[in-house]
């Protein structure tokens, strides 16, 4: 079997300007949605309880609330979780009141109010933690970007590097959009899911810069956008085979994952999806407007070399 | 071209079986278990405990399926969990008569079902986390301004008495923020001072301040006794927790120093975790302090009350509501506690704690009491910052010998608990929860088979496209995904990591982007055949030149794992673990087991005229 049957080079690069204006557009509206909505944090960021609590009958929400509110609770979200027996209540933390006993005054009301109700999981995280968490979270997507950007700079150029990284940080900041569009939980796990995706969204541009490489070498005559052209053309079989097989893992999580991987998974479908396109069609172009040369990528001593392998 | 030399084959064979092997524990699940360990650290398991549990069973007519002593318990393995409750208390009532003061721990646990013989090699199934077995996670955060605070109210109670033993006239001692400050009339009697604290507590440094008649000494801790305060205050703390622990009875409980002033506390399997909570999160401590009797008069009570405390007095209120004003003088802490037992005052029939220090602490006590008769002393509980009077009675006579009682208005269980706070050991400084993550039993064994579920599906739906669309080679890979999948388990066991949700969401993962380095040499080796060249050069030069392209990707990829496993935690690290190992293992996999497999095949034909790879003849 066989999908791609491509016999002439697409001329990706004629429409550089077009991928890239849509590329540009879909980041503005990811970043526009990002600084108006915000992110919706997990209380592991944020700080807070989170108690989860199933039934063996079908959880009554607004029971559960006006117990609560009888409580003097107030501020807090209830909301079903998974199925129609299971609720999750959020609670953020307030000063002055002891969060680390909230679950159990809490459970006690739930509990008195109706028998049946058991606590499943029960989430505390303190202030201090949640900011530690974020700056951490922070400082590990800048590490790995300047981790990635060095090493392809080392085998490759910076051209490349930068490229890549720009890319890619682009795919970051669409999940991100989306999250804070969808106002979908972003949660620990989902910050695993985004630097994951970072990682592995290089790869495609590794494959590609690989390409590029090897066609600077044997495509003496060949100019740099048809160079570019066939390198992605040559690639783009295994790029969507690839992102595919990956998809059909990350489908089955988001089918069966159940809840606590639902957003993990979503994360990944985005940044996959997105990942084709960027790293195709975002990190090509640049490279070529950084002024990407021969003379970058093939060294005129190892040319002598070169042919005498190939 | 295509051939492996024998010892490749022999790598690859002996890494599989080792991989199976180490795999292998996994599969036959957990049983039901009940551990039995000492409750104190003079107390030893060895074969005559071993008898005793046996015995214990025998009389109960339970028959385990297995009995073993390892270096630091009894363990045994029972039929089901009904069996296993009923063996608890059997072997409990056998061990603890005294179920006040236990000698044993007791407690449920799970043990792997996987046979002697696989244990004896070390395979061991994976170590699941909280969150797929169910348990208690909490993260401590050590007060530690609160144990530099203590320390310089004790060092300003040494001045104190070195002073007074050499005889040096001092105004007042007092401590201000972590420095003590001394408070002198003249420069003479200042330097006899200077020399007798620097000559007996190096841990404070000197510096001078005051003129004319207003002299003083300022003593503060040197850097390196902080630090030490510090390490100490986290090491004893820790300990505490131990203790604590104990005396919930948990398997296998994790306590661990994280950063520099935090403590991981796990429970896993613990049911009660209202309990665990109750126990953990009560720091109490216990001071014991004079009462300033030149104030305890009506005017300077009332005005206490109302917020005019007079200098270096506490203002409490006692059990019944009687207003009493404390000196923050320390006599002695809760360090110097060896025991604490509930029980009754002789006299009044009143219930009490019954206390014994330790032989330094017995030397404060008496000599205190010797100075002091006629005096009262205030016995207080600090929790979280706030201190409780529990008691504040008079100094009848010198108590030599290191035995106090505490009595004063207390119920049994008031007692009971007390003694139970107490004797669990004092913290060296106060702790907050600042993380608590809980997981229910069952919510547990749904994760995993949610985990399970998803990574077998998208296993069977990637293996059987891929087999499709690239036919023979599309086996090989799915093969060479197999191998990764082994040596990843074989490896997380190995390395007895800790299995998460995540982590198991990171093995779909790492399966699903391993593919890419098949997917790569695949698609190469069609492009070859494509070009015209022969069979056999185009496997070669497929190998070949993906092989580079497989390397940088998958170090790209490490790089991202690499720094969520430096600065994730929790969940994320777990995730980070399988990840980075996923990598490393797919590398090898999918190249060095995928090129055997292909040379297996083809590599031994002469005349290669064509290879199962999808149709490459469209041009």
């Amino acid at each position: 079997m066989e999908f791609f049957k491509i016999r002439h080079d697409i001329p990706f690069m004629r429409h550089a300007l077009a991928f890239n204006v849509v590329s540009l557009l879909t980041f503005l509206a990811a970043v526009f949605f990002l600084a108006t909505k915000g992110l919706n944090f997990s209380i592991e960021f944020t700080g807070g309880t989170v108690m989860e609590v199933s039934y063996e009958h079908a959880a009554d929400v607004d029971r559960i609330r006006k117990t609560l509110d009888a409580r003097g609770y107030n501020d807090y979200s209830v909301q079903n979780f998974g199925s129609s027996r299971d609720v999750l209540i959020r609670m953020p933390l307030k000063p002055g009141q002891n969060s680390s006993e909230l679950s159990k005054a809490v459970m006690g009301a739930l509990g008195a109010d109706d028998s049946a109700a058991k606590l499943q999981r029960v989430e505390f995280v303190g202030p201090q933690v949640g900011r530690e968490l974020a700056e951490n979270g922070a400082l590990a997507l800048l590490v790995t970007s300047i981790g990635i950007v060095l090493y392809l700079a080392l085998r490759f150029e910076w051209k490349f590097g930068v490229a890549a990284i720009i890319a890619n940080l682009h795919d970051v900041v669409i999940i991100l959009g989306c999250f804070a569009f969808f106002q979908w939980e972003f949660s620990l796990p989902v910050l695993a899911a985004v630097l994951a995706v970072l990682g592995y969204s290089v790869n495609e541009s590794v494959v590609i810069a690989d390409r590029i490489r090897e066609n600077f070498r044997k495509m003496r005559k060949a100019s740099v956008t048809e160079i570019i052209d066939n390198a992605i053309t040559r690639t783009i079989s295994r790029t969507i085979i690839t992102h595919g097989c990956t998809q059909t893992m990350v489908t089955s999580m988001l089918v069966f994952g159940g809840p606590a991987l639902h957003y993990f998974a979503l994360a990944l479908t985005i940044g996959i999806l997105f990942g084709i396109y960027s790293s195709v069609l975002v990190m090509a172009p640049i490279v070529r407007w950084l002024g990407i040369q021969r003379e970058d990528l093939v060294k005129p001593l190892k040319d002598k070399k070169q042919e005498a392998v190939v | 071209m295509n051939r492996y030399p024998l010892w490749v084959y022999v790598t690859i064979a002996v890494a599989l079986v080792l991989g199976a092997l180490y795999t292998l524990p996994n599969f036959f699940g957990e049983a039901p278990a009940v551990q039995v360990s000492p409750a104190r650290a003079t107390l030893k398991v060895d074969n005559a405990v071993l008898s005793r549990v046996e015995d214990a069973l025998k009389k109960a007519g339970i028959a385990p399926t297995g009995i073993f002593l390892d270096l630091s318990s009894v363990k045994v393995r029972l039929a089901d969990t009904d069996t296993q409750l009923k063996a608890k208390d059997f072997i409990s009532q056998l061990l603890n008569p005294d179920s006040a003061n236990p000698s044993y721990t007791v407690a449920l646990n799970l043990l792997p079902n996987s046979p002697r013989w696989l244990a004896a090699v070390n395979a061991l199934p994976m170590y699941l986390g909280l969150d797929l077995r169910g348990g208690v996670h909490f993260l401590l955060q050590v007060d530690m301004r609160a144990a530099i605070a203590k320390r310089a109210e004790s060092l300003a109670g040494d001045v104190r008495s070195q002073l007074r033993d050499k005889n040096v006239r001092h105004v007042g001692i007092t401590r201000e923020g972590n420095s003590v400050v001394i408070r002198f009339r003249e420069a003479e009697t200042r330097d006899r001072a200077r020399a007798v604290i620097s000559e007996q507590l190096a841990d404070l440094q000197l510096a001078d301040a005051g003129a004319g008649s207003e002299l003083s000494l300022i003593a503060s801790i040197r850097p390196e006794a902080q630090k030490r305060t510090q390490e100490f205050a986290l090491k004893q703390n820790i300990q505490t927790l131990h203790n604590r622990i104990n005396e919930l009875g948990v398997a296998e409980p994790v306590i661990q120093q994280q950063g520099a002033d935090r403590v991981v506390v796990q429970l896993p399997g613990v049911q009660d975790t209202a309990k665990a909570k109750e126990i953990l999160g009560r720091t109490a401590t216990l001071e014991i302090r004079p009462v300033d009797h030149d104030n305890m008069n009506m005017g300077a009570l009332a005005a206490a009350k109302a917020g005019q405390v007079p200098f270096g007095d506490e203002f409490y209120e006692e059990r019944d509501g009687q207003p009493i004003l404390v000196r923050k003088q320390v006599i002695l802490t809760g360090d110097r506690l060896t025991d604490a037992q509930p029980g009754f005052d002789n006299q009044t029939q009143e219930p009490a704690v019954h206390l014994t220090l330790d032989a330094t602490g017995a030397r404060i006590f008496k000599e205190y009491t010797r100075e002091n008769v006629g005096k009262r002393m205030a016995i207080l509980l600090i929790e979280k910052g706030r201190g409780e009077v529990v008691t504040a009675p008079v100094i009848r006579t010198e108590i030599g010998g290191g035995r106090v009682q505490i009595s004063g208005r207390m119920t049994t269980v008031e007692a009971n608990d007390v003694a139970l706070l107490l004797r669990a050991g004092s913290l060296a400084a106060p702790m907050e929860i600042i993380e608590e993550r809980t997981v229910g039993p069952s919510l547990g064994a749904e994760n995993i088979k949610k985990g399970f579920d998803s990574t077998l599906f998208g296993f069977a739906a990637l293996s059987l496209f891929i087999v499709v669309y690239y036919s023979l080679f599309g086996v090989f890979s799915t093969l060479a995904l197999c191998a990764n999948l082994l040596f990843l388990i074989a490896l997380l066991s190995m390395l007895q990591a800790t299995l998460t949700l995540p982590g198991i969401a990171a093995i779909a993962l790492t399966l699903g982007m391993a593919i890419d380095a098949n997917v790569l040499i695949n698609e190469r080796v069609r492009e070859e055949l494509r070009n015209g060249i022969t069979p056999q050069a185009a496997i070669h030069a497929g190998y070949e030149r993906a092989f580079g392209t497989i390397l940088d990707s998958n170090v790209t990829t490490l790089i991202a794992g690499l720094a969520l496993l430096i600065f994730g935690s929790g969940p994320v690290r777990g995730f980070a673990v399988v990840h980075c190992l996923g990598i490393l293992t797919s590398i090898f996999s999918s190249v060095v087991v995928s090129r055997s497999l292909v040379n297996l095949v083809y590599g031994s034909r002469r005349k290669l005229e064509r290879v199962a790879i999808g149709n490459t003849s469209w041009k």
